[in-house]
Parts: structure tokens; C-alpha cells; sequence
């Protein structure tokens, strides 16, 4: 099962060490990670999403909890949230295609960043799911590289406010 | 207020944090660090012959007293030499703190003369680490340091101060609080999960408490012997909850797990009620863990809350301080209180029978011509007063030790459970015989592991530290010939220890006692010789070669799988 999970640490050297070697050192999964200060800049946030059991999940919890610069952890898991990811796709584009990639981009109204001869460069968010759809489509004409940024997120307010 | 250096401050905080002794080693990157120390006279420094030998010892320091302990050493090999220690004592829980010399700030990263990365490489084997890079967070780190390393689930804070800081100045006050959004530990239990707990208990027909070391770390041993007397309830205790309930109380069943006894094996194989206080489901304590306590309700009491359900499911977790738990536990019980009595009188048909696991099944071994290492135990058992310090070395002769040694008290047995660190064992009983300089301090060990820090006679010469090392010599890496004459059709590769020293010779050398004992007649008078005395002594025990430790649980196999004598 995927979770996406959230650690609110304290912004210092190390402390992205701290969590990863936990992860590597205990054979838990990291499918993504993103990192970055926080509105409190003394803060950081991560969002890490990985899988596993039930029993794993709580470990991986506890074991976060358990490290001295990790102040927060929140499991998305059953929670009301947003979630996005941003992708950077270099796509073949010649003559015959470069059209194709447009459509392609507009309706996942992903945008160009970057154009050759040969290529475009498009820039597209969304949830895992949309990305991975966007890819799959590109990929018959013709992917030269993609990035991802990793899964962030943020629980949804629900008081006072219709969903979106 | 007077600026004082890096150095001076870092003394004070050893102060204010009521430091008496430190042990460790010199080198360039800690020598501010030195000179400042030669000006504390209220700070004994103990001068070990290698540092891994200094951290052992401040583990034995901390595990025999119940106080933090400090360690200092310089940078590079300084630092990396203390990693087997650190991770001897995080393995443990082992309230301690490292101080590690480092190059100066503006050439960290650059591969200077005698720079590692130790935070970097002891992040996995530390409760927590820092570097100091200023030395205005000096007093707030170090205060943290040993408060991490002494609350909760204690263990080891690794604290590295570059050369500069250490040189710069700054007026200095050792803060009097810590204040850590990030860290609070639990200690009360949830009151409502401690009634459920007792009520569990209450209702089973065949309970059996599972100690381990969090009950010694708790200092909570008097209050797990109320609540086992007033329920009746029989105790089994791992191999680092030895000395948390008296050995030879008629409740007691001993040691579990692979060399564990016979009835604590059974009775936790057949328990409706499994109550563990302080352990932590270890792979040596539970064999095949798909069967372990395969029909029990299993109750799970700790400080730490990963240790509950990380290797078995437990039915009902408390996480809290053992000591603060019990005290719960107890004021729900009065004595007499008819529940009690109940349990008291349906609870007996069960200790009947672990009384007959008791007795159909003792541990045991054969007699023979040879000395027999087990005899060696008993012997010394017999003839220490109750108060006696004992650590062991790893493999067989810790095994026997933990066997044969009758331990009544808790804090008197030191011992590398979790890394099952050969060479722990010396080193950690100069740190016990710091601690308590009037005791009986006595080292069993391997002829295997005494050489891996044989160095620190060296120390105990110095420090006339009266230390006495009783070697169980059998020619071989026992516990692993072992495994080799069980699962490996006896091919002994590279097992046997063709070449070991004159003990009596290398004692001698280096200014301590040795004895040899060849006979089993001569044990007695031996002990009785190295104990009276008053310097550090080895006895070098000539025992029988290829004797095995008996019940074992196969790796992997279910604990009431146990290969007997
Ligand atoms: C540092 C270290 N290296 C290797 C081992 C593996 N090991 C476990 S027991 C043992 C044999 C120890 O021999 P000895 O000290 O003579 O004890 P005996 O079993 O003979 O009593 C070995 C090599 C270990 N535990 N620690
Ligand atoms: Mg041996």
C-alpha cells in the first residue's frame, strides 16, 4: 500500500542523512522524497511517499518519531488531501510529430518550457496517477529524459469549505 | 563575566553535569582538551591503552553505577577506534557520552590530517549526534547530550568539537534547562491500558512475566519482585534482565531463549499470558518466532515505542517507563484482595508444572577429568561475596555465565547482549571497578576474546584497579567450534587458537598476577588465592577443549526445540 507521509524536522546539517539512513539502514522503501524549508524557516518538511505492510507503516512512523530532529509525523493515509507532483518530459518532436506533442500537452495542459529542432520540453503537475498517464502517452513518440520532483502534499481544510 | 576557552568550558559542563571520571585517550586534535583537564582535579581521567578500550570501560562505568558514561578521545583513528564501543552500548541502551576531538572547522571536508566524519559515520549507532560547530551552542549541546543519553530509552550521544572551538573563547554559562520541541519521551503509562493489563493477567491461568534489561535500566527491579510475589506470577529474564529478580527465588525460572533454561523455554512455549516488561522480542530470545508464545495474549510493556509489535504482535502495548508502569500495576492490587486470591490458587496446577520443568530438566553438566568450565562459574559463584561485579567476554563463557552465575541483585552482571562484542569484558570491568573501587570485580573470559583488549592490563597496572580476569581457556573460539561440531560436521576452520600467550608470563610482563590452573582440584584454592589478592590478577583456567553449552535452540527452530545435555 502507498503512503504518502510528512516529516516536519528541524532545518539543520544532517538531518535529511538522519532520515534517509533510517530508511536505508532498516530496509524500508522510499518511493519519493521532497525537501524544503518550512513558512518557519527554523523547519524543514518532507513528504516521503513509500509501501508496506501495516506493521511496516507503523515502524516506519515510530522509528521517524524516534529520531531526536524530527518534531512531526503525519500519515496521509485515510486523511483528506491534495497531492502533486511536477514532471519535466524531453520529448522527441519531429516534423511529423511535433504537432502530436502539442495536442498531448494541452490536454493535460502540461507546458512548454523548452523547444528545438527535435525536441520540446514540457513541464506538467499533478497526482502520481496524472504524471504516470502523461508518460505512458509520450512514450510511443519517443520520451529522451524526464525528471520528477517528488510527491508533495497538504491535508485538505475542511471546515467552512466545499471540495474541491 | 571572564571569557574562558572551549576547553575550560567543556570541563565546566562536565562538572555541572557531576562528571567524576572520564576515560579516553590523547592526540593533537583534543590536546586543549587535555591541558584544561590536567587543571580539574575534581576529574579523575582514566589513561585506557586503546580507545576502544576507554568506551567499554565507560559502558561497564555506566551499567554497573546507573550513571552516564564519558568518554574523550581525538580525531580520526581516535574517533573511528570508539565505533565498536558505541555500538556495543546503543545495542544495550547504555546511557553514555563520547566526546570526539575533530580537525578544525575550516578544514572539515577537506581530508585533513586525522579527519573522519564521525557524526557521519556513527548516525546509525548513536542515540544522537552532534558537531559543534560554535561555541556558543557548546553548553546547550553538551546538556542535551547527556540528557538524551540518560531519559527514555537510554543510550549513547556522540559530541564532536573541532580544535578551534575548543580554542575559542566565550563566557560561559552551562544552561540549566533543556528545551527540545523534538524530544519528549513517555514515561507514565496510559492508565486505562495498565487496568486492562492487570485484568489480563488476572483472568489467565498460566502468566509468565518476560524481564529484560529495561527493567534494570528503570531501576525498577523491587517493584517487578512485589508484583511477581504478590501475584504469584513466575519470571523469566533475558540475558540483559539477569540480576532483575533474584536467581534461586522459587519464581525465578532463569534465562530464555537459545541457551536459555529448560522451564523458562517450556513455560513460555505454553503460557496463556506472556508479560513482557523491558525486552524487546530479540531473534535469540525467541527462536522461530512464528511460534513463539504461539498460545498467549501477549502484554508488552516498554519505553521505546518502536520495540512494541516491531517482531511479534502484541496484544496489549504499554509504552512507559517499566519502574512507573509496575507502580500502576501494583496499586491495582492489594494483597489479599479477592481476584488475587483467586489467581493465587487457580495460578498453582501451572507452577506445579513449571516445577516440574525445574526439576526433570536442570541446567547441568557432565563431570570428567578435565576442568569443566561450568565448575570454573559455580565455583566463583560460591566463593564472591553477593555484591560481586561480574562481565563477561562473548560466547561460551558468557553463555555459561549467564547459566551458572547465580545473580541476585541487578547492575552486577555487564555484558554485550545485543552486538555480542568480544573484548567487551575487560575494559568493562575497569570501568565497574572504577565505579566501585571496594568491590569484587571479576572478568570471566575467553581465551579468544581477552586478546582483543588484552592491552588494557596496562591500565589496571596503572590505576591499581584489583580487577581479577578468570579465563576460560579452551583452546578454541568456543561458541563458534560449537556451532562447527553441531552444524557443520565438525570442521573446525579457523576455530582453534593454536598459538595464545603465557598469561602467567604476560600478566607478569605488565606488572599484574597470573595463576594457572590445570586441575579441577586446584579451582577452589585458585579463586580463593586471586580474590584475596589486593592487585589486579589473571587466572588462566586450562579447561576442557571441546565442552558445548547446554539446552541450545537451533538457529531458527521453535524454543521448545531445545538440544539437551
Ligand atoms: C569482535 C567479535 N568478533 C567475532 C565474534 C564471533 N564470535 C562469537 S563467540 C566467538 C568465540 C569466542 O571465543 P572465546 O573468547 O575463546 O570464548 P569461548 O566461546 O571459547 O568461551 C566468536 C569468534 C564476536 N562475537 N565478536
Ligand atoms: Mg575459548
Amino acid at each position: 500500500m502507498r503512503h504518502a507521509i510528512s516529516v516536519l524536522v528541524d532545518n539543520q546539517a544532517g538531518v535529511l542523512s538522519r532520515v534517509i539512513g533510517l530508511f536505508s539502514g532498516r530496509g524500508f522503501n522510499i518511493e519519493s522524497l521532497s525537501v524544503a524549508p518550512t513558512l518557519d524557516p527554523t523547519k524543514s518538511k518532507m513528504v516521503i511517499t513509500t509501501s508496506g505492510n501495516e506493521q511496516v507503516l507503523e515502524q516506519i512512523k515510530k522509528q521517524l518519531n524516534k529520531l531526536i530532529n524530527v518534531i512531526k509525523v503525519i500519515d496521509y493515509m485515510g486523511k483528506e488531501f491534495v497531492e502533486r507532483e511536477m514532471i519535466l518530459v524531453k520529448v522527441k518532436a519531429k516534423e511529423e510529430t511535433r504537432a502530436e506533442v502539442l495536442r498531448i500537452a494541452d490536454i493535460f495542459r502540461a507546458k512548454v518550457v523548452d523547444v528545438s529542432s527535435n525536441s520540446y520540453t514540457l513541464a506538467l503537475t499533478g497526482d502520481k496517477g496524472k504524471l504516470e498517464g502523461f508518460i505512458e502517452i509520450l512514450n510511443p513518440i519517443g520520451i529522451i529524459d524526464f525528471i520528477r520532483t517528488g510527491t508533495v502534499i497538504m491535508e485538505r481544510e475542511m471546515h467552512g469549505r466545499r471540495k474541491l | 563575566m571572564k571569557k574562558i576557552s572551549g576547553a575550560y568550558a567543556f570541563i565546566e559542563a562536565l562538572r555541572c553535569e557531576g562528571v567524576r571520571h572520564v576515560f579516553g585517550f590523547p592526540g593533537g586534535a583534543v590536546l586543549d582538551i587535555f591541558d584544561a583537564i590536567m587543571d580539574a582535579d575534581d576529574i579523575e581521567f582514566i589513561l585506557s591503552r586503546h580507545e576502544q578500550g576507554a568506551v567499554h570501560a565507560a559502558d561497564g562505568y555506566a551499567r554497573a553505577s546507573g550513571d552516564v558514561g564519558v568518554c574523550l578521545v581525538t580525531s580520526g583513528p581516535g574517533a573511528t577506534n570508539t565505533v565498536t564501543g558505541i555500538a556495543t552500548a546503543y545495542m544495550d541502551s547504555i546511557p553514555m557520552v563520547v566526546f570526539t576531538g575533530q580537525v578544525p572547522t575550516h578544514l572539515i571536508g577537506n581530508d585533513a590530517f586525522q579527519e573522519a566524519d564521525i557524526v557521519g559515520i556513527t548516525r546509525p549507532c548513536t542515540k544522537h549526534n552532534y558537531l559543534v560547530k560554535n561555541i556558543s551552542d557548546l553548553g546547550r549541546v553538551i546538556k542535551e547530550a547527556f540528557y538524551i543519553a540518560r531519559t527514555g530509552r537510554s543510550g549513547p550521544v556522540l559530541v564532536d568539537l573541532p580544535k578551534d572551538v575548543m580554542k575559542d573563547t566565550i563566557s560561559f554559562k552551562y544552561p540549566d534547562k533543556v528545551e527540545m520541541e523534538s524530544y519528549c519521551p513517555t514515561y507514565k503509562g496510559h492508565p486505562g491500558q495498565i487496568k486492562r493489563i492487570v485484568s489480563l493477567i488476572l483472568k489467565s491461568k498460566k502468566p509468565v512475566i518476560y524481564a529484560g534489561g529495561g527493567v534494570v535500566h528503570a531501576n525498577a527491579s523491587k517493584e517487578l519482585a512485589d508484583f511477581a510475589h504478590r501475584m504469584s506470577l513466575p519470571i523469566t529474564t533475558t540475558l540483559m534482565g539477569l540480576g532483575a529478580f533474584p536467581s534461586g527465588d522459587p519464581l525465578s525460572l532463569g534465562m530464555l531463549g537459545m541457551h536459555g533454561t529448560y522451564a523458562a523455554n517450556m513455560a513460555v512455549t505454553h503460557t496463556d499470558c506472556l508479560v513482557a516488561i523491558g525486552s524487546r522480542f530479540d531473534d535469540r530470545v525467541t527462536g522461530k518466532i512464528d511460534e513463539f508464545a504461539p498460545k498467549a495474549k501477549i502484554i508488552h510493556i516498554d519505553i521505546d515505542p518502536t520495540s512494541i509489535s516491531k517482531n511479534v504482535k502484541v496484544d496489549l502495548p504499554v509504552v512507559g517507563d517499566c519502574k512507573m508502569v509496575l507502580q500502576g500495576m501494583l496499586s491495582q492490587i492489594k494483597e489479599g484482595n479477592d481476584e488475587v486470591k483467586t489467581l493465587n490458587k487457580s495460578i498453582k496446577p501451572w507452577l506445579k508444572r513449571i516445577d516440574t520443568w525445574k526439576r526433570e530438566q536442570p541446567l547441568r553438566y557432565s563431570k570428567g577429568t578435565a576442568i569443566k568450565p561450568q565448575y570454573v562459574i559455580e565455583m566463583i559463584d560460591r566463593l564472591t561475596p553477593d555484591n560481586t561485579i561480574i562481565s563477561t567476554e562473548v560466547g561460551q563463557n558468557q553463555m555459561w555465565t549467564a547459566q551458572f552465575y547465580k545473580f541476585k541483585e541487578p547492575r552486577l552482571f555487564l555484558t554485550s547482549g545485543g552486538l555480542g562484542t568480544m573484548g567487551y569484558g575487560f575494559p568493562a570491568a575497569i570501568g565497574a571497578q572504577v565505579a566501585f573501587p571496594d568491590r569484587t570485580v571479576i572478568d570471566i573470559a575467553g581465551d579468544g576474546s581477552i586478546q582483543m583488549n588484552i592491552q588494557e592490563l596496562a591500565t589496571v597496572v596503572q590505576y591499581k584497579l584489583p580487577v581479577k580476569v578468570m579465563i576460560l581457556n579452551n583452546g578454541y573460539l568456543g561458541m563458534v567450534r560449537q556451532w562447527q561440531a553441531l552444524f557443520y560436521k565438525k570442521r573446525y576452520s579457523h576455530t582453534s587458537l593454536e598459538v595464545s600467550p603465557d598469561y602467567i608470563k604476560l600478566a607478569e610482563a605488565y606488572g599484574a598476577v597470573g595463576i594457572r590452573v590445570n586441575e579441577p582440584s586446584q579451582v577452589e584454592d585458585a579463586i580463593k588465592q586471586a580474590l584475596s589478592i589486593k592487585g589486579p590478577v589473571f587466572v588462566d583456567f586450562i579447561v576442557e577443549p571441546e565442552e558445548d553449552v547446554y539446552p541450545m535452540v537451533p538457529a531458527g527452530a521453535p524454543i521448545n526445540n531445545m538440544l539437551l545435555v
